[in-house]
């Protein structure tokens, strides 16, 4: 097995170049955070992106290492929700992140179990928790929480604790 | 959740209920399968029974809070947790950590891989019928169990270590339980090997049971063990080393067939493994200092707290969570008891992270266990499942 002996930034070069000549702008951006290259996409071309990077002879993206969502109330209006994916291609040690941002009203993604099987659960897991709609998805039901709920915990909006509890006082410290 | 169709191919089969608590599934997993006689046909598992909502609550603690959730996780192997997030945050704030302090983490992350390996590696045995080998190698995780009370005070949930470094040098007392362990730990490896390894018994219980291609194993995610056993060389340790990882020489061992009897003895021979990576840390154990000097995130020592103003200001705000934090999104990956434990964690500059998300191994490939137990008997599909090492509160978070 080979040790990460490659510069991370040229990675970041190799991957971009192919990006932007396969999909032009709808790269948004690319940088190094920390010793991770991470790319920003356009979301309607994300499924068509990592299908490429899996199907590149040189970089072959075979490994989804993890991929979990994200929201940011704070932000502009197109950037409160967001799905990050880690791809690995083991061989070579290579490693990206690409991102994703879209609207609160239109949480719709393609699935991408059908090129990583080990998605599926990972896509439930995101839909339990933030309420992404992966399109395609053959059973996309809640996995850790219980079936009856009826929100989104993992929203910023969600309160940690039931506010309807008066038992605990919390003024000092906060939480 | 929904039942499996039972009434396909006109036959009748009937529902079997493994679970949620069952005393064979060592943990609370709910699989429904459909049965032909002791055949299983298909089978739909419900996860999420000691859900504990870890990434919404680590939203809400400071950092140092954090490590007490990393515990809860793989409860089997907590050091290993543990020294992920620390060196997770370490990554994110660019502290350097001394030698002293690296190698102090390689032993304690060996030796609770030894612990959580024996714990796997026994219940397979004990799942195929062998109680006294179980016992027997119990004896020995007892003993690293005293070696983490003796450092950290704690056995299971340990909270070891801390943001920069270890909370406090090993003790003489500690050294002399690492030596005692060290000295007796192959014997007993070594017999139980002798009782098991090329058991008729355990061979035909375990060879060609839930098997897996390494092309289905890397599709579903697994690292690890259980990737390892199915031929894939991956080990975070080498691919990635952190905490001087690239100090040490050590051997990735592999299976072929993916089956119990591989997950098996990758898990023995890794366990080998780790008892040469902590020999060699013992041997060029460096000297120095076991903590950074982090002021902003390491507990000053008491007594500058009484008598210094820096230390009790910086004292306080630790406590109090208000450390300052850069902005900043990092991914720091360990290798687990169970494969790669991924933290990927999201600061905006707060006292709290803004994300904080966990790759947890069992979670990702637990997935795989209805495809792996369809079309073999039940009692495989135990074995199957207690060699795969699935560790509920990793599993639900």
């Amino acid at each position: 097995m080979q040790t990460a002996n490659y510069k991370m930034s040229e990675l970041l070069q190799i991957v971009k170049d192919k990006l932007e000549a396969k999909f032009g702008d709808a790269l948004l951006s690319a940088e190094l955070l920390y010793d991770f290259p991470v790319f920003i996409l356009k979301k309607e071309i994300v499924k068509d992106a990592l299908i490429f990077l899996k199907e590149d002879t040189d970089l072959n993206f075979h490994f989804l290492t993890t991929m979990c969502g994200l929201h940011q109330p704070d932000e502009t209006e197109d950037k409160e929700f967001g799905l990050m994916y880690q791809l690995h291609n083991m061989p070579k040690n290579y490693r990206i992140r690409i991102k994703t941002f879209m609207l609160k009203s239109d949480l719709n993604m393609p699935t991408i179990s059908d090129i990583y099987p080990t998605a599926g659960w990972m896509e439930r897991q995101e839909y339990d928790f933030f309420g992404f709609n992966f399109i395609g998805h053959k059973n996309l039901s809640r996995i850790l929480n219980m079936d009856e709920m009826n929100y989104f915990p993992m929203r910023k909006e969600y309160p940690l604790e039931d506010l309807g509890r008066n038992d605990k006082s919390d003024k000092m410290f906060g939480r | 959740m929904t039942a499996p169709n039972n009434t396909y191919d006109e036959k009748n089969y009937s529902t079997l209920n493994l679970g949620p608590t069952h005393p064979a599934t060592h943990g609370i997993f709910q699989n429904v399968l459909t049965m032909d006689g002791e055949m299983i046909v298909d089978a739909v598992s419900t996860v999420g029974y000691i859900h504990r909502a870890f990434e919404k609550l680590a939203e809400h603690r400071p950092y140092n809070q954090i490590t007490t959730i990393t515990d809860r996780l793989n409860y089997c192997s907590s050091p290993i947790n543990n020294m992920g997030w620390h060196m997770t945050v370490e990554k994110l704030i660019g502290a350097e950590i001394p030698k002293r302090a690296q190698y102090m983490r390689v032993i304690i992350m060996e030796l609770s891989r030894i612990a959580d390996h024996i714990v796997c590696d026994t219940v397979i045995a004990v799942d195929t019928g062998a109680m006294t080998g179980f016992l027997h190698l119990f004896q020995y995780r007892e003993w690293i169990y005293e070696i983490f009370e003796e450092i950290c005070g704690a056995r299971l949930t340990t909270n070891i270590g801390r943001i920069g470094g270890m909370e406090r040098d090993f003790s003489p007392k500690a050294w002399a339980k690492i030596d005692h362990f060290m000295k007796n730990f192959p014997k007993g490896l070594k017999e139980f090997q002798a009782l098991v390894d090329r058991n008729r018994i355990f061979m035909d219980r375990t060879i060609n049971v839930g098997p897996i291609t390494a092309e289905k194993a890397l599709n579903f995610g697994f690292t690890g063990p259980n990737l390892r056993a199915a031929g894939v060389d991956y080990d975070v340790r080498v691919a990635n080393p952190y905490s001087s990882y690239e100090d040490f020489k050590f051997d990735i061992p592999v299976g072929t067939n993916g089956d119990t009897y591989d997950r098996y003895s990758v898990r023995m021979e890794e366990m080998w493994q780790s008892y040469s990576i902590i020999e060699q840390a013992i041997k060029n154990m460096p000297d120095g200092a076991f903590h950074a000097d982090l002021p902003e995130f390491y507990l000053p020592e008491k007594q500058d707290v009484y008598s210094k103003m820096e230390a009790l200001i910086y004292h306080f705000k630790i406590v109090m969570g208000e450390t300052e934090v850069p902005k900043g999104e990092v991914y720091h990956a360990v290798e687990g008891g169970n494969g790669e434990l991924g933290f990927y964690l999201i600061s905006d500059g707060g006292r709290t992270p803004f994300r904080l998300h966990f790759r947890r191994p069992c979670f990702i490939y637990y997935q795989a266990y209805p495809e792996m137990i369809k079309g073999s008997m039940l009692s495989d599909a135990i074995l199957t499942m207690s060699s795969m090492n699935v560790i509920a509160g990793e599993l639900d978070a």
